[in-house]
């Protein structure tokens, strides 16, 4: 075996990085072991080679052959239904137009179920991004149970034959517990209708390490099936998807980058961990 | 989910107990131990390097090497600098000495501002004042109405003169809205403004626009508690941008550990005035320091 020609100053440059991107201790120590492990057998020398190695190691963390898609096609003339969740202001009811807006310049019809029956002109807002991509919105009285205008959006969306509902849903924090048992309903009753195809959990990118612990409640809460990590058009990275992905396997998406109806994009890993690390030298040459 | 620190330091003390005086490799090992909790607690990096420069040279002195129980010394060390740091005393609302007293709050898309305007003018409202909402957030969907009915569970007048939703200018807006609550004897007038990333040079430029249009006693930066390592780029962004003159942290009824706390501090050097706890109007709260400090070690 080689000896490790990469100084500890580099080493820990590396860490830095990936620390400050939120990646956080245990998912960066883990990385950066495998990385020494791999530059020891690799006799890796340079800087560049290193990076090269570090950014396959990121990816490789974001397992690359997921399955990303969105399962938004319905089925038998029954429209699919997008359950979209989430902390407060992450993101999602601008998330649930973005998506909409893509839906319906694919051709398709989209139904929005304003399930937020809480938030100050949080029905508004929703019908507002209706508005500007064409699609209807459901909406209760306010105050309404967020169950049964849920219900009510998906049965509406059968009514008329629609292709999705995407049903936008109050923010709360995950260590609520009366609010995380409202969502578990909003859920069970929406399946009386059949079962939600995607539930998707909106990540703000500035989120640090409570992000996991987003992750690990709501997917208890409501199985949640993909991340939707919105805001990656700040200076924020967003690493703790990193984390998200290695402990409990839920893959990110869709990105969010910008207050715009086009402002979405599909999870790329690579372009991903490109921006991560992002264009400074990670380390000098040895 | 994570050790507290006080788990881990406990851990290393056990070791040391009896051994009466801290070595150098106890000392590095203490403030890894240190840096990782605090990391944990998304306090951001380069915040937690100055800050454990300075627990090392305390944890050298004689205060320590001559306390009873070094151990304890240093975790008393280490809160005492965290509420050093995270401001001591606090402080209070500037208020002018010609009314209206004008507040702006700024920050992040979704970070908890037009919730905090509805909660201060409730507040303010309480102790006698009169204070007026502006709406210029003109940019959000429907940021307008939801001042409005956050306005009316205040009993607080909302200046809303523009409609937003993309249409109206926030400056003059704003610049409107001194005028108005001169008329009409407001001796508080706090201004809604839209989210915005630091790094949107065109976004920060309207709110110095603004800022000085309205010429504040306060601007005040609104930070989410669970932020990560990012806090320090974006209370970089709004203090060389906009000026603060406070922070308030929102959302801290979760159970995020609030690491930011230190970080913005830190950067902007202007105190921390409130807790922002809840969606709710009557969630808020004046800013403890020692709280903040127990709750980022995990204690
Ligand atoms: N820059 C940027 N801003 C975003 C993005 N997505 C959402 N926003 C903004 O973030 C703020 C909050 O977005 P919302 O969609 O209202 O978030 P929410 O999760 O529905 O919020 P609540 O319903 O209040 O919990 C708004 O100002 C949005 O315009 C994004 O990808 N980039
Ligand atoms: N749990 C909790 N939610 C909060 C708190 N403060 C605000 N919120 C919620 O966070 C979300 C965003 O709050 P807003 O006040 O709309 O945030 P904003 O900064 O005005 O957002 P933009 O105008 O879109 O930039 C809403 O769902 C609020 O109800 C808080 O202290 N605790
Ligand atoms: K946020
Ligand atoms: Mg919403
Ligand atoms: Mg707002």
């Amino acid at each position: 075996l080689s000896r490790d020609r990469l100084d500890e100053d580099t080493w820990e440059e590396i860490e830095d990085s990936l620390i400050t991107a939120d990646v956080g201790i245990d998912a960066t120590r883990e990385i950066v072991d495998r990385l020494r492990e791999r530059t020891r057998v690799l006799g890796t020398r340079t800087g560049d080679e290193l990076r090269a190695l570090l950014a396959a190691e990121l990816v490789n963390a974001l397992d690359p052959s997921l399955d990303r898609s969105l399962r938004t096609a319905p089925k038998e003339g029954v429209p699919a239904v997008v359950l979209v969740v989430g902390v407060n202001g992450a993101g999602k009811t601008t998330t649930c137009g973005k998506i909409a807006r893509v839906l319906v310049a694919d051709g398709r019809s989209v139904l929005l179920g304003a399930a937020d029956t809480f938030r100050a002109a949080a029905a508004d807002q929703l019908e507002t991004w209706g508005g500007r991509v064409g699609a209807e919105t459901v909406r209760g009285p306010e105050a309404a149970d967020p169950a049964s205008v849920a219900f009510d959006a998906v049965k509406r969306g059968i009514d008329t034959g629609v292709d999705t509902v995407l049903i936008d849903t109050a923010g709360r924090l995950q260590n609520k517990v009366g609010l995380m048992d409202e969502l578990g309903k909003v859920k069970r009753v929406v399946e009386k209708h059949g079962p939600i195809d995607e539930t998707l959990l909106i990540l703000d990118a500035t989120t640090g390490q409570n992000g996991l612990e987003q992750a690990r409640v709501f997917t208890e809460a409501v199985n949640v099936t993909g991340v939707v990590l919105t805001k990656l058009d700040g200076t924020a990275k967003g690493g703790i998807v990193i984390a998200v992905q290695r402990k409990l396997g839920i893959p990110v998406k869709l990105v969010g980058l910008g207050e715009g109806k086009d402002d979405l994009a599909p999870f790329d890993p690579a372009q991903f961990v490109d921006a991560l690390l992002g264009t400074e030298p990670l380390a000098r040459d040895a | 989910m994570f050790d507290t620190l006080s788990d881990r330091l406990s851990g290393i003390f056990t070791k040391l107990r009896g051994k009466g005086r801290l070595t150098d490799a106890d000392i590095d090992a203490t403030a890894r131990e240190i840096r990782m909790a605090l990391l944990e607690a998304d306090v951001a990096l380069p915040v937690v390097k100055g800050f454990i420069a300075n627990v090392k040279e305390r944890a050298r002195s004689a205060e320590v090497s001559q306390a009873l129980n070094p151990a304890q010394q240093i975790v008393k060390i280490v809160n005492e600098e965290l509420i050093n740091v995270l401001g001591g005393e606090g402080r209070r609302l500037q208020f002018a000495k010609n009314p209206p007293t004008v507040i702006m709050l700024a920050g992040l898309q979704g970070s908890g501002k037009t919730t905090l305007a509805g909660k201060l003018a409730r507040w303010l409202k309480s102790q006698g004042h009169q204070p007026l909402l502006v709406a210029a957030d003109l940019q959000r969907p429907n940021a307008v109405g939801q001042l409005q009915v956050l306005g009316g569970r205040a009993g607080v007048e909302v200046y809303a003169p523009a409609p937003g939703n993309g249409v109206g200018d926030p400056v003059q807006v704003a610049r409107d809205s001194i005028e108005h609550a001169r008329r009409a004897a407001r001796d508080i007038v706090i201004v809604d403004t839209a989210g915005r990333l630091g790094i949107d040079t065109e976004m920060m430029q309207q709110a110095a626009n603004i800022r000085d249009a309205v010429q504040p006693d306060e601007v005040i930066f609104v930070i989410d508690a669970m932020v990560g390592q990012d806090a320090v780029r974006t209370a970089e962004a709004f203090r060389d941008g906009v000026g603060i003159t406070g922070v308030v942290l929102s959302k801290l009824d979760g159970d995020a550990r609030g690491g930011a706390a230190l970080s913005v501090r830190q950067v902007t050097g202007q105190p921390i005035l409130f807790a922002s706890t809840g969606e709710k109007l009557e969630d808020f709260d004046v800013f403890h320091p020692d709280r903040m400090a127990s709750r980022i070690l995990g204690m």
